[in-house]
């Protein structure tokens, strides 16, 4: 029976369907009620993440008629409208204020790429007196929390008369010292060989540094980029600080204005958080494989 | 192997290194390195935000501890590390044991349970505010289940624990990053060898993967104290610039911006409490630090 079973089915397995493997981390079969479990735990850990932004647009969709305070809660809005998003513009400069946050982010990607990448490639690529005190003033500022520099830092901006300004928000964090030491182990990782051939057909530092060096630490310099774009976006304690002029705002410090203003138009204030958070939201669905580097390659090995 | 062909390009161009430095020190130097000298010499001085001051000794360590503000500051920053640090410790843990497993759709939970990180704290405080509030979605749920509304951000200790929370909420998906790549390097042979020695799924946890990751944990224990330690905006947003109910609420640095800042801004006396902010930190470092060598040995 077990002969005549086995012996027509293993020419027969190439050619079925595969089904789709589901195997634990030790490459055995998951049984169905754990598989089960699983995806309820996982619905649960979902509802409780992603559910209350979902609550947020929900409530920035709810028009003025509809009441946002029922009990049960209405999930869904009865009406839909996108009058809310209209309104916060009326209330506050939302577009500006937004305009605001994408110059400060962009100019912190740009600043961030340019500067770490030239610092990280003196720090691990070019010989001279004084390198190790270079490396060694990255190191300390790394480890130095901003949160208990911010006042000396306010006054150093004010001393250099670059308070309430744009420029203001983003110089203290245009070059992050962890950045440039991020871009010094990709460069440090990089073999010397690929740069001595350029070397040898009589390219100069600049050169061996766009041409050879920079394209192939990229992987490292698009972290870079994604961090400094989200960290400029995201910063509050800072701006808070450093800007007084509400023309001046950028977003995450114009919603904390929208909210204190306008605290009883949850409408409003669900709106505003919605414009802030969705561009972000959007390009980190965009670039999440950046997000989780490192973790596939190391499941792969394991 | 390198060094000739470095030396000649030193030859070459002589500047030029400095000229690859340069944007990067100077930067670091002027916003990071000169301020954080400048609070320590501040802290020293009874500087105002316009006036220059002068050299006053200890005497804003002096006034530290008679300020009762200064004590409910370093209280509530203090808490925060209790309440919030363990929960960081064990849920991203959980969480990345979840997500670990190479299941369908596992890639869109792994994302979405990220999704809170990558939010600003100011839309996640709005947010939360929004959900809490004595009409908000979770009052909502509670009285529906029979509970009853509960005023989650006018009691004092209530909007402590509060803010707690959403701190944890939104660092879960950054740590379960950091657990996930330390799991994949738990060599599988040890929980093959514990589940043939017979045993289940919570002592293979408990003997194989958390001895496994340990030293992670003493890492995520680490940042996460030394960030709990220094909140701000979670606090802020949730209890209003003035800290809650009589300002029970505020935490260290909410003092320090509170002190520090506008015309009338006490920058001697806000650096004082930096310099507290940075000691305690460090404590904190060497302290998680030291726990894990003795663990180790």
């Amino acid at each position: 029976m077990t002969v005549v079973d086995k012996a027509p089915s293993a020419p027969a397995r190439p050619a079925a369907p595969r089904e789709p493997r589901i195997t634990d981390e030790h490459g055995r079969r998951v049984r169905v009620w754990e598989l089960a479990l699983r995806y309820l735990l996982l619905l649960g850990v979902l509802a409780l993440t992603v559910g209350p932004f979902l609550w947020q647009l929900s409530t920035s969709l709810k028009g003025p008629t509809e009441d946002i305070f029922s009990s049960p809660p209405r999930f869904l809005p009865a009406d839909p409208t996108v009058h809310n998003y209209e309104r916060v513009a009326d209330t506050i400069p939302v577009w500006d204020y937004a305009l605001n946050s994408l110059k400060v982010a962009a100019a912190n990607v740009v600043t961030n790429c340019v500067g770490a990448a030239l610092a990280g490639y003196a720090l691990a690529r070019l010989r001279y007196r004084g390198r190790t005190a270079a490396t060694l003033a990255f190191i300390l500022a790394m480890l130095v929390p901003v949160e208990g520099i911010i006042i000396a830092q306010f006054t150093t901006m004010r001393d250099l008369g670059l308070n309430n300004t744009l420029i203001g928000v983003v110089l203290p964090g245009c070059v992050s010292a962890l950045n440039v030491l991020l871009m010094r182990n990709a460069f440090l990782n990089l073999p010397y060989e690929i740069e001595e051939a350029a070397f040898v057909d009589g390219a100069n530092v600049w050169q061996r540094f766009l041409r050879v060096a920079v394209p192939s630490v990229k992987g490292t310099l698009a972290v870079v980029a994604i961090f400094a774009f989200m960290g400029a976006w995201d910063d509050f304690l800072w701006p808070l600080i450093v800007l007084s002029d509400p023309s001046k705002f950028t977003l995450t410090i114009g919603l904390n204005y929208l909210h204190g203003t306008f605290a009883n138009d949850e409408r409003l204030v669900a709106a505003g958080t919605i414009i802030a958070v969705a561009p972000l939201i959007a390009l980190f669905a965009c670039l999440q494989r950046y997000f989780f580097r490192g973790v596939g390659e190391g499941a792969v090995k394991g | 192997m390198a060094s000739p062909t470095v030396s000649r390009v030193r030859r070459q161009l002589p500047s030029s290194p400095w000229l690859f430095a340069a944007p990067g020190l100077l930067i670091t130097g002027a916003f990071i390195l000169y301020p954080f000298v400048s609070t320590l010499v501040n802290a020293f001085t009874d500087r105002r935000t316009l006036i220059p001051g002068e050299f006053v000794g200890l005497a804003n360590f002096r006034e530290l501890l008679h300020d009762d503000m200064f004590w409910i500051g370093l209280r509530n920053s203090t808490l925060y590390v209790l309440g919030v640090v363990p929960a960081l410790v064990v849920l991203p843990l959980l969480l990345a044991l979840l997500v670990q497993k190479n299941i369908p759709g596992i890639t869109f939970f792994r994302s979405a349970f990220y999704t809170p990180v990558v939010a600003s704290i100011v839309v996640v405080g709005l947010i939360w505010v929004w959900l809490l509030d004595e009409r908000g979605l979770v009052n909502s749920l509670l009285e529906a289940i029979g509970v009853g509304r509960v005023g989650f951000l006018s009691d004092q200790w209530l909007l402590l624990l509060s803010a707690m929370a959403v701190t944890v909420w939104k660092g879960l998906g950054y740590y379960m990053i950091i657990y996930l790549a330390a799991l994949a390097n738990v060599p599988r042979e040890l929980h093959e060898a514990a589940a043939v020695d017979g045993a289940g799924a919570v002592r293979r946890f408990l003997t194989v993967t958390v001895p496994a990751v340990r030293s992670t944990m003493v890492l995520v224990g680490a940042l996460s104290s030394v960030a709990a330690f220094k909140v701000f905006s979670e606090v802020y947003l949730m209890a209003g610039p003035s800290g809650g109910p009589a300002g029970e609420d505020t935490t260290l640095v909410m003092l320090v911006q509170r002190t520090g800042t506008g015309l009338t801004g006490r920058v001697g006396y806000a650096s004082a409490i930096s310099v507290v902010v940075f000691v305690v930190t460090v404590a904190l470092m060497l302290l998680v630090l030291r726990a894990d060598r003795k663990d180790a040995s």
